[in-house]
């Protein structure tokens, strides 16, 4: 069976060339980059080439900026706790939003247990929070906002540069969860005023289990765990080197590719939305039709749940995600939705096809093709149509 | 993750639908993940004649449901009442643990159909007393 991955939040095939990169560094160049010999050397020389490539994808001032590490769960938990912890005598009160990433709002709760306090600010309808929220979330005692650049589950953007900017007066740090947006659309740290920012390899076509955390210059950040030299001693552990220099493979591949690569996903993207809009009765779009991933097609369609949507649409070679309870493991639905006020049978119907590079205009109207009938079947199980 | 059988089920399921002037009906909702399954039986003499059902679930809801009308055709109303959860996550083969809540609300969508039919019987009876 031809199998379409529409998944790629979720995860994304590693590029061939970053692939070769990454093979090369397990198999010939296998040093451990602080050595002093000429294997320490060729690894050293990696990692600061892939330092130099993320740098350059984000417009960082200097590669010094970036620390690499296992990806983006520890980004974020670097980041916030390490802020957290570095500037506890100025404050304890951390700003996030309703819709971020578990590893961010787990790393606030694990900090909230310890006496951090914690304000989530809400997001509209279509997942977009008010940078005046934000605002009048801030005290006196406020030392970091976290909020994501973009949204995994239905794609939305944020307003990044102006709650930066509303943050700079009153002097608290920002931090931004970029992992679904970098390699999609164009991010620049400078443009976008942040102070740290979360990058994950996996989401960009590299490796799984390498991710890089962009840290402004004199930002105050206490390392979680303790050991060697690495990192400036703020991510202690012997570099991935052969992940590290795929991501920066794959960094330099987004930056080569990211306008056609943009271009070419929102072709895609708004084909697959027209056509399912216009295939299927009552289907709603999640999320904002214009604030959004160019990758990313998240709708509602009522009336049926999304795991038996996500099974039917699998044994057609179809893969894609949901934001329904039971495809969960925890039976609750996506918190994300719920907070966009989606009641929990809408979200229930929540299916997610995230487009990639791989993806061609046939995968799209396979699609199209498949979807309706697999509606119409589940439809006709359903005692609420 | 899903057995065979719950594949099987979930691709095929038999008696889906409704069954027009039932002999009774139940409707169960599970209130955290607001799944919503509902149950028709069709009963002569005290036996299940018929059993139908509709589901807004996961796959293991609907198997689930699939499963235990098939249970319960050609069982009399003592035995269909001792059709139990585990038994209908038996018959497809086992379900993954965090799914066994979904087997919960067949049997139970199957003991409410009951429940109805028993009161509608009694209020027949008393009616024609
Ligand atoms: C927005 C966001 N943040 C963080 C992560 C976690 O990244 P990783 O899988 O590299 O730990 C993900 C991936 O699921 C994500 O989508
Ligand atoms: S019906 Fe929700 S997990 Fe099965």
């Amino acid at each position: 069976m031809r199998r379409i991955y529409m998944d790629h939040s979720a995860t994304t095939p590693v590029h061939p060339r970053v692939a070769a990169v990454v093979n090369r560094f397990m198999l010939s160049d296998y040093g451990n980059a602080s050595s002093v010999h000429h294997f320490g050397k060729v690894a050293r020389e990696a990692l600061e080439d892939a330092r130099s490539q993320v740098a350059d994808l984000i417009g960082a001032d200097s590669p010094s900026e970036l620390l690499f590490t296992s990806g983006g769960t520890e980004s974020d938990n670097l980041a916030i706790k390490g802020v957290a912890y570095a500037r506890r005598d100025q404050g304890r009160h951390i700003i996030t939003s309703a819709i971020e990433h578990q590893a961010v709002l787990h790393a606030c709760d694990a900090l909230e247990a310890e006496g951090f306090e914690i304000t989530k600010v809400g997001v509209d309808g279509q997942g977009r929070l008010d940078p005046e929220a934000v605002r009048d979330a801030i005290r006196g005692d406020t030392i970091l906002i976290s909020i994501m650049l973009a949204n995994n589950e239905v794609g939305t953007l944020q307003p990044i540069e102006e709650i930066a900017a509303i943050a700079k007066e009153y002097d608290v740090l920002v931090h931004t969860d970029a992992v679904q947006a970098v390699g999609q659309i164009s991010v620049d740290v400078e443009a976008l005023g942040v102070d740290l920012m979360s990058l994950s390899g996996h989401k960009m076509y590299g490796p799984k289990g390498v991710g890089a955390l962009y840290v402004r210059r004199k930002t105050p950040l206490q390392p979680l765990q303790n050991g060697g030299h690495h990192e400036r001693r703020l991510r202690p552990g012997t570099e991935n080197v052969a992940g590290i220099a795929g991501m920066g493979e794959a960094c330099l591949l987004a930056k080569e590719e990211l306008a056609i690569r943009n271009q070419y996903l929102l072709r895609l993207r708004d084909r697959l939305i027209d056509g399912i809009m216009s295939e299927i009765p009552k289907v709603y779009l999640n999320g904002h039709p214009d604030h959004r991933l160019p990758n990313n097609v998240n709708v509602s369609i009522v009336g049926i749940e999304g795991e038996s949507i996500l099974l039917s649409l699998d044994m057609k070679g179809i893969a894609a995600s949901s934001g329904s309870a039971c495809t969960s493991g925890s039976l609750e639905a996506s918190h994300c939705l719920l907070a966009m006020g989606l009641t929990h049978e809408v979200a229930h119907g929540s299916v997610r096809f995230t487009l990639g590079r791989d993806n061609r205009q046939e995968d799209v109207d396979e699609v199209i093709r498949e979807l309706p009938a697999i509606v119409e079947r589940l439809r006709a199980m359903s005692p609420l149509s | 993750m899903y057995t065979e059988a719950v594949m099987e089920h979930f691709t095929n399921p038999k008696n889906v639908g409704e069954i027009e002037n039932p002999d009774g009906e139940g409707q169960v909702g599970n209130p955290t993940c607001g799944d919503i399954m509902k149950m028709y039986i069709k009963v002569e003499d005290d036996q299940v004649v018929d059993a139908k059902f509709k589901t807004f679930g996961c796959g293991a809801a609907i198997a689930t449901s699939s499963v235990a009308t098939e249970m319960v055709k050609g069982k009399t109303i003592e035995e269909a009442r001792n059709i139990t959860n585990r038994q209908v996550a038996e018959a497809l083969g086992g379900l993954p643990g965090n799914k066994m809540h979904c087997s919960n609300l067949a049997a139970d969508a199957l003991h409410k159909a009951i429940d109805n039919y028993e009161e509608r019987k009694k209020a027949r009876e008393e009616g024609t007393a």
